[in-house]
């Protein structure tokens, strides 16, 4: 074997057999590796699209829907008799959706996936929530207190199982769809590398031609050399512009949407704080510092007078990260999270300082004032938050679709031109091959 | 052992007797009551050295002893007919007591119905009058930051809390009862509580007389005694522990628990307000003295309460000894 090689070395002919299996074997290679490489990455680009991100998506989803069903349970048991309907409602769409979801998330997890642990405690405490949910208005709607306890004890529910469970299973997708982006926009180095080495090859077989028999151009290795530069154009274009479309789809879309998501979440929470203050009725001070804890959480403790870009908290966050096209809501949710907080001051100034219970109550939440309430000032910020994420998901949408397409384009466009690459070198080989016979 | 626990009981206070022996229970808690009402109460049982001590210590109190009953408007009252307002801090969360009837908006219970007495006896109009929901835990605070008035909120008179505010003569006797669910086979106190989980308030005085025990098999602690019935319906505890009154409200608001034998701990509530104010004292005790003789008092017991309680209301008006 050895001394076949040692005899093919010797002579021209067997050199130039030699250089042809060597630079086939490298085109073909560089085709094959670019190809797998770029599919690795479209089909990342692929999960990010229509898995790990709708994943994250619902599982953000599945915790707001049930932040915001305490809530609404809450503002229902306040209103007591005089509860209407869309309340109600709001309350069993919140169920029903986090329900759907919570099933569509267990049917697209696989059995090893941590976010498994997570969604069965979803699954089995979403119905005993709703039992004690329902035992309280019962007995609310009787007029006893115990009512008043039994929705606290689901709100303790809710708070020290479900979220907990959820934001967990939040965390899981969240981590998986950064994993996606990550395969998503890893740089192809492999296939970067085996271009340079291949147009190595290529220009030094053609430069020893050159010396040897003073012909300039080889044909066939002209043209292997170009295919090989288009596909390593194409990659590299295509690399570029996958991965800034990616980047713009989690810095656009993606990134502020989970910002907005945990100020969501916090103004649900102090929502519920204040909600369940008014159903503790004094007896406890638990509820007056969970809003505290709550509203610091969102935006800080700073005062009205600090610029809300500069305070701390999720809701400044999630201002400061917003593309263009969201700005414009979040700007309105916050300017609404100023009013809330002055209705609350002043409901709570109503409790306070002139003992007015009912008057509270009505500051707070009501059926005949849709628009004075903290309760209407919480649900406008609610809603602008809604609309911010809306118009996230839309930039996420638009930068992301299209590039595991594009990425796959690339790939079969760098396997045919390494074919096209390989069978021209060949045939230029062979034509000075033929000149030894 | 038993004689250890025998001891620990009588050192606590009346609750021994009834411990020991059933069936002579209200007896000896009549007879320990006033030499015994309200000590140790404030800390769990540390050892029979400490509780001891504390106990010689807080002898020097009487929780019967308040100012003369007294029609004459002093320097306090008149202040507050000068500013056409007596705030009377009350609860709104006790059934039956002062609870807000969610359908009405209205605060209504035994304990308002006396908060009302004393503002219109007092002020002559009920315009006058603001009730002001105040939590347990704020009581005390409420009235020396002068946030309210009175407090009339099932507040039972302590030798730690007479050291802050001044109170009524007492309108009421409570002891320590125990509610179980129907089903459940125990016939008295003790046997309801050992080998049991069992449930009180945080920081209330049955929190501490479980604690002291040792009997139940795990005490679990809530924020507000109305959890624990919660906690019962759902079976994760089997019996409660709280002041008679609240058992009352309880057992009103679930017909499937009933209130066992026995009871420990005697104590009485009064009204509590400022100790630089006697003479507001004196006219509050005078309404009370009326309220009670001109049978209002029995009346208000018999609408709220009575359905609930053991006993008639005579046996629950505070005679000292």
């Amino acid at each position: 074997m050895r001394a076949r090689l040692a005899r093919a070395t010797r002579t021209a002919p067997g050199r130039l057999r030699l250089a042809g299996a060597l630079l086939a074997v490298l085109t073909v290679a560089f085709g094959g590796l670019t190809a797998w490489q770029l599919e690795t990455r479209a089909s990342a680009a692929d999960r990010v699209v229509s898995y790990s991100q709708p994943l994250s998506r619902d599982a953000a989803e599945i915790h707001r829907s049930l932040a915001d069903a305490a809530t609404t349970a809450a503002t229902g048991f306040l209103l007591a008799g005089t509860e209407p309907k869309d309340v109600r409602d709001r309350y069993e769409q919140d169920l029903a959706q986090a329900a759907k979801l919570i099933a569509q998330a267990a049917a697209r997890t696989t059995s090893t996936s941590p976010a498994q642990d997570s969604l069965s405690r979803l699954n089995q405490q979403l119905p005993v929530y709703a039992g004690l949910v329902e035992t309280a208005r019962a007995d609310n709607r009787q007029g006893i207190p115990l009512g008043g306890a039994y929705l606290r004890y689901a709100s303790e529910q809710m708070q020290g199982v479900l979220l907990p469970a959820a934001a967990e299973l939040k965390g899981v997708e969240d981590k998986e769809l950064a994993a996606d982006y990550a395969q998503a926009k890893a740089v192809p180095s492999g296939a970067y590398g085996l271009a340079v080495l291949t147009l190595a090859a290529l220009g030094w077989v053609q430069l020893t031609l050159f010396r040897r028999t003073n012909r300039v151009f080889n044909i066939g290795l002209l043209g292997a050399t170009a295919a090989v530069l288009a596909g390593t154009l194409w990659l590299t274009v295509t690399g570029l512009t996958t991965s800034s479309a990616l980047e713009r789809s989690d810095h656009d879309g993606a990134g502020p949407l989970r910002a907005l998501d945990n100020a969501r979440v916090d103004v649900l929470t102090a929502r519920l704080a204040e909600n369940l203050h008014l159903v503790a009725r004094g007896s406890t001070t638990t509820y007056a510092d969970q809003w505290t804890s709550a509203t610091k959480h969102l935006a800080g403790d700073a005062g009205g007078d600090v610029p809300l870009e500069r305070r701390d908290g999720s809701l400044p966050e999630a201002v400061r990260l917003a593309p263009a096209a969201a700005a414009q809501p979040v700007r309105e949710a916050a300017q609404q999270y100023d009013v809330w907080r002055r209705q609350h001051d002043v409901a709570r100034s109503l409790e306070v300082d002139d003992a007015d219970y009912q008057a509270a109550l009505n500051a707070t939440v009501s059926t005949t004032d849709t628009t004075g309430t903290a309760d209407a000032a919480f649900n406008a910020t609610d809603r602008a938050l809604g609309r911010a994420a809306d118009a996230e998901q839309a930039q996420f949408t638009d930068a992301a679709e299209g590039t595991a397409a594009d990425l796959r384009l690339a790939a079969g466009a760098a396997a045919v031109l390494a074919l096209v690459a390989a069978t021209a070198a060949l045939r230029g080989l062979g034509r000075r091959l033929a000149e030894y016979r | 052992m038993l004689a250890a626990l025998a001891a620990c009981a009588t050192v606590l206070g009346g609750g021994a007797s009834s411990g020991a022996a059933p069936a002579t229970a209200n007896g000896a808690n009549a007879a320990a009551t006033t030499a015994a009402a309200p000590q140790a109460v404030q800390q769990p049982q540390q050892g029979q050295q400490g509780q001891q001590g504390q106990q010689s210590q807080d002898d020097a109190c009487d929780v019967y002893k308040s100012v003369p009953p007294s029609t004459e408007d002093g320097r306090a009252v008149k202040a507050i007919k000068a500013k056409h307002s007596l705030v009377i801090g009350v609860d709104q969360n006790s059934y039956r007591w002062g609870s807000r009837n969610p359908n009405t908006g209205q605060i209504e219970g035994f304990d308002v119905d006396l908060a009302r007495a004393i503002g219109t006896a007092i002020m002559g109009n009920q315009g006058q009058v603001v009730l002001k929901p105040v939590a347990t835990a704020d009581r005390v605070d409420a009235v020396k930051n002068g946030r309210v008035d009175l407090i009339v909120r099932t507040m039972t008179v302590t030798c730690d809390r007479m050291k802050d505010v001044a109170f009524s003569t007492p309108y009421f006797s409570i002891s320590q009862r125990v509610l179980v669910p129907k089903a459940s086979p125990a016939t008295n106190l003790d046997d309801a509580i050992k080998g049991h989980r069992a449930c009180a308030a945080k920081g209330s005085t049955a929190a501490s007389v479980l604690d002291a025990k040792k009997t139940a098999k795990q005490v679990v602690t809530v924020e507000n005694q109305l959890d624990c019935l919660v906690l019962m319906q759902l079976g994760k505890v089997d019996a409660t522990m709280t002041d008679d009154g609240l058992a009352a409200g309880q057992a009103a608001q679930d017909q499937t628990v009933r209130i066992v034998d026995g009871d420990t701990q005697p104590a009485v509530i009064g009204i509590a307000m400022l100790k630089t104010s006697p003479d507001l004292t004196a006219r509050v005790n005078q309404v009370l003295a009326d309220y009670h003789a001109g049978g209002e008092w029995g009346r208000s017991y018999d609408r709220w309460l009575k359905p609930y309680m053991q006993n008639d209301a005579e046996h629950y008006w505070p005679v000292p000894h």
